[in-house]
């Protein structure tokens, strides 16, 4: 047993975070720094930039023009782009529909899905749940019948990530109603999301936001070609997708980055005449976040080793520890770097202004300095990161499933 | 990065299970408890056999050139069997001391016969004002001649009642709470002036109030370097949390399969109560504490031997805070879904929960040692 690092992880790790250093838009940086989404155009940058680097799709294999690192490198990368600021590379084309088209996909849907994926030509989404079907995701209604060689899609999905800006969206439909289980009536489609008939909607998120969305298909017209895998075994692609590359679900990075950010700031902010930083609740309440990373990087690190060794490649549900852990972490950081803006993380900027994108000639006065109003979105936003991906609930209901058997 | 163990490793974590297996059930460890003496000799011979007891020390001495991590499996291992023998204050803390600051000639006298099992060892270090400041030392020692004499008392001194050879803290200067001035004494126990009062813990195991009147000792009883025995103590006490998070690891361990085992058996409303996804969830979050635990005291064998004193203390601390924070949960946790029966004294869940307890309350809390990292935050 040794936990540490190889020299030449180490070398990696530098290798990975003098790039991010040289090639990461400044913009971009600072705007993550302060803790604000990266806008589309943040992302779909940086990620052109890795995948010019042949780092976009670090977890294809490397026939499909991934990288052949090892679950520890995927892991650190992932990390130091986290602590670097960088936006994370788009998860419905890497992690999801990607490795989904290179396990089932045709060579005619490689050929034409993957480069676009890689690069960013075409932004996916994915049309899962519906307003019916949350947890219980395979009870979905949204129909798809096959006429001819399309098939006609109708139904509503809801709470889709950034279906507003996205060229595609993979969904699975129900193609035969009467099915023995609900699981087999199931199919995994691929819709161009100009198609006629497809409505999208907004909903603003308790951040005044605008990620999610509803997404309606009435008549939509699907080439048969669109599918993926066999009719009716969508669940088991689905299955795949979710249970694919877990192990970077903690996001701990992240929540590293926010400790480190959390301290930078408190150091300048004062309270009772003093840096905020001096406060004995403060420093105790960065310890405790301080542990709880250490367990779960280490926690993190002892799944990445069992994947680098297991063949099976089948998902370990010990990762459900590591989303349950991770996300909790998360939201506790966020939550710190809010507390420690105090009052001036309440004024609502979102429609006032966003002082790295606001128009030229536009000088209203800000309320408070920059980071202060940014600082509550992230912790409103993060709220969702116990929801989704299937909610920490659900993943006790995995371990115990899985493990405990009760 | 590697966390598997190796060959050698899986071997002998398998016949440590074997051993408590078959000679280490519930019933015999209460039988053990009520001996005259309140542990198993011939369990403390087993781990002589087996090799146990020379892990961590050098082949020169006998012993098996073993490391922190070897002493982490065992620990591991007497924390699911509730071990009540004198294993961490012999090998692992007595051990340490010597290992660390002994000449070759104490090493060479003291070790093999810890590796024997002829020679027990209990580390004397703590007193009762003292609380958790590890430089809060009254006891002294003073110069006589070319040797010195002990005056004072030491508390709560782990398997203190049975060992042969106590390793007693004195101040040779400074004031109270000095760093500086420490320094450590081998003291025999049957040594004219030692007094010794032996107890049972809140968890069954031994430990016993010493009080050093008068005690003469030779030139040749110091152990390291005269007032600088403060780096020793740290590291000593380094390895105790170190050892004792792995013991409490299986213990956490043990109670959440003991609990998961009830939830599948217990029926009440016609069904297994298991069945109710609110204990379900429970057993889950006891799951992921468990892990986590594991993680930490994986965290703490590996630093026992890093260089970086800093680093060390820094790591040992998070490991003291994880594994105290999810030991309390996991075991309060095992009690509550068991209901009546895990309040009972007849039943093993109770024991693992107060086993953890004794782990909160030594060299630090929790929450002591989250004041030390919160020190640091800057």
């Amino acid at each position: 047993m040794d936990l540490r690092f190889t020299e030449e992880e180490v070398a990696f790790r530098k290798e990975v975070r003098d790039f991010i250093r040289q090639n990461l838009p400044a913009k971009t940086r600072e705007r993550l720094r302060l803790g604000y989404s990266p806008t589309k155009q943040d992302i779909v940058d940086w990620q052109r930039i890795l995948n010019r680097k042949g780092w976009a799709t670090y977890k294809w294999p490397k026939e499909y023009g991934g990288t052949d690192w090892s679950p520890t490198q995927r892991m650190i990368f992932q990390e130091e782009n986290q602590l670097g600021h960088a936006p994370e590379v788009n998860g419905f084309n890497i992690t999801m529909i990607g490795p989904v088209i290179i396990q089932f996909g045709t060579p005619e849907q490689k050929a034409r899905i993957l480069p676009r994926a890689a690069n960013l030509d075409d932004w996916w989404c994915q049309g899962f749940s519906e307003p019916g079907s949350g947890s219980d995701l395979a009870s979905l209604k949204t129909a798809a019948k096959q006429v001819g060689d399309h098939y006609i899609v109708n139904g509503q999905k809801i709470w889709t990530s950034t279906a507003h800006m996205a060229d595609w969206c993979f969904a699975l439909v129900r193609t035969n109603p009467n099915a023995r289980k609900p699981q087999e009536g199931i199919s995994f489609l691929l819709i161009d999301m100009k198609s006629p008939g497809i409505t999208v909607r907004p909903i603003i998120s308790i951040d005044n936001s605008h990620h999610l969305n509803e997404v309606f298909f009435d008549d939509v017209k699907v080439p048969v070609a669109n599918r993926v895998y066999e009719e009716n075994k969508g669940w088991d692609v689905a299955k795949f997708l979710l249970g694919n590359e877990r192990t970077g679900i903690a996001r701990l990075g992240k929540s590293m980055e926010r400790i480190n950010y959390a301290r930078e700031l408190a150091r300048e902010v004062r309270q009772n005449g003093r840096p905020l930083i001096e406060d004995a609740g403060f420093r105790s309440r960065v310890a405790k976040l301080q542990v709880q990373a250490k367990a779960l990087e280490l926690t993190q690190l002892r799944v990445v080793s069992k994947a680098a060794s297991a063949s099976d490649g089948k998902p370990d549900p010990f990762s459900s520890v590591l989303k349950i852990k991770g996300t909790e972490l998360l939201q506790d950081t966020a939550e710190l770097v809010m507390d420690i803006a105090g009052p001036l993380a309440m004024p609502d900027w979102a429609k006032e202004l966003d002082s790295l994108n606001r128009e030229a000639g536009d000088n209203e006065p800000r309320i408070g300095p920059d980071w202060a109003g940014y600082a509550a979105p992230p912790y409103l936003m993060l709220r969702a990161a116990s929801i989704y991906g299937g909610t920490n609930e659900i993943q006790k209901n995995i371990l115990n499933k899985a493990i405990l058997r009760l | 990065m590697d966390f598997d163990l190796t060959e050698d490793q899986r071997l002998l974590n398998d016949s440590i299970a074997r051993l408590l297996a078959d000679r280490y059930a519930f019933d015999a460890r209460r039988g053990y408890i009520k001996s005259a003496q309140g542990w198993s000799q011939e369990m403390w011979d087993k781990y002589a056999e087996l090799g146990l007891l020379g892990l961590p020390f050098s082949e020169d001495y006998g012993g098996f050139g073993g490391n922190a991590v070897d002493v982490m499996m065992v620990m591991e291992a007497f924390g699911k069997n509730l071990v009540l023998e004198p294993y961490l204050a012999t090998v692992v803390l007595g051990g340490t001391a010597i290992r660390l600051a002994g000449t070759e000639a104490q090493k060479g006298d003291l070790l093999p016969r810890i590796v024997d099992g002829s020679l027990k060892l209990a580390f004397a270090h703590s007193e009762q004002q003292a609380r958790y400041d590890l430089s809060d030392v009254m006891t002294t020692a003073t110069k006589d001649g070319a040797g010195w004499v002990l005056e004072g008392a030491k508390s709560v001194v782990f398997h203190g009642d049975c060992a042969d050879t106590l390793v007693v803290s004195a101040r040779t200067a400074g004031d109270r709470m000095d760093p500086a001035g420490l320094t450590l004494f081998l003291v025999p126990a049957t040594t004219p002036g030692v007094a010794r009062r032996g107890y049972a813990m809140r968890d069954g195991t031994r430990a016993a109030e010493i009080s050093l009147s008068g005690v003469k000792l030779g030139a040749d009883a110091v152990l390291g370097t005269v007032g600088k025995a403060m780096g020793t103590i740290e590291h000593v006490t380094q390895a105790g949390i170190a050892a004792m998070a792995a013991e409490a690891v299986g213990a956490c361990e043990a109670a959440h399969d003991m609990t998961l085992e009830y939830l599948r058996t217990r029926v009440q409303f016609g069904r297994p109560i298991g069945q109710n996804q609110v204990l379900q969830h429970k057993a889950a979050d006891m799951l992921i504490e468990v892990e986590q635990a594991r993680s930490m005291a994986m965290l703490a064998a590996m630093m026992v031997d890093e260089s970086d004193a800093a680093e060390r203390a820094r790591n040992i601390s998070m490991a003291k805070v994880g594994v105290g924070q999810s030991g309390r949960f996991v075991t309060q946790t095992a009690v509550q879904l068991h209901g009546g029966i895990g309040m009972t004294e007849e039943y093993a869940v109770g024991h693992y929960f107060r086993r953890v307890m004794a782990f909160e309350h030594v060299w630090g809390d929790s929450a002591y040692h989250l004041g030390l990292l919160a020190d640091q935050v800057a």
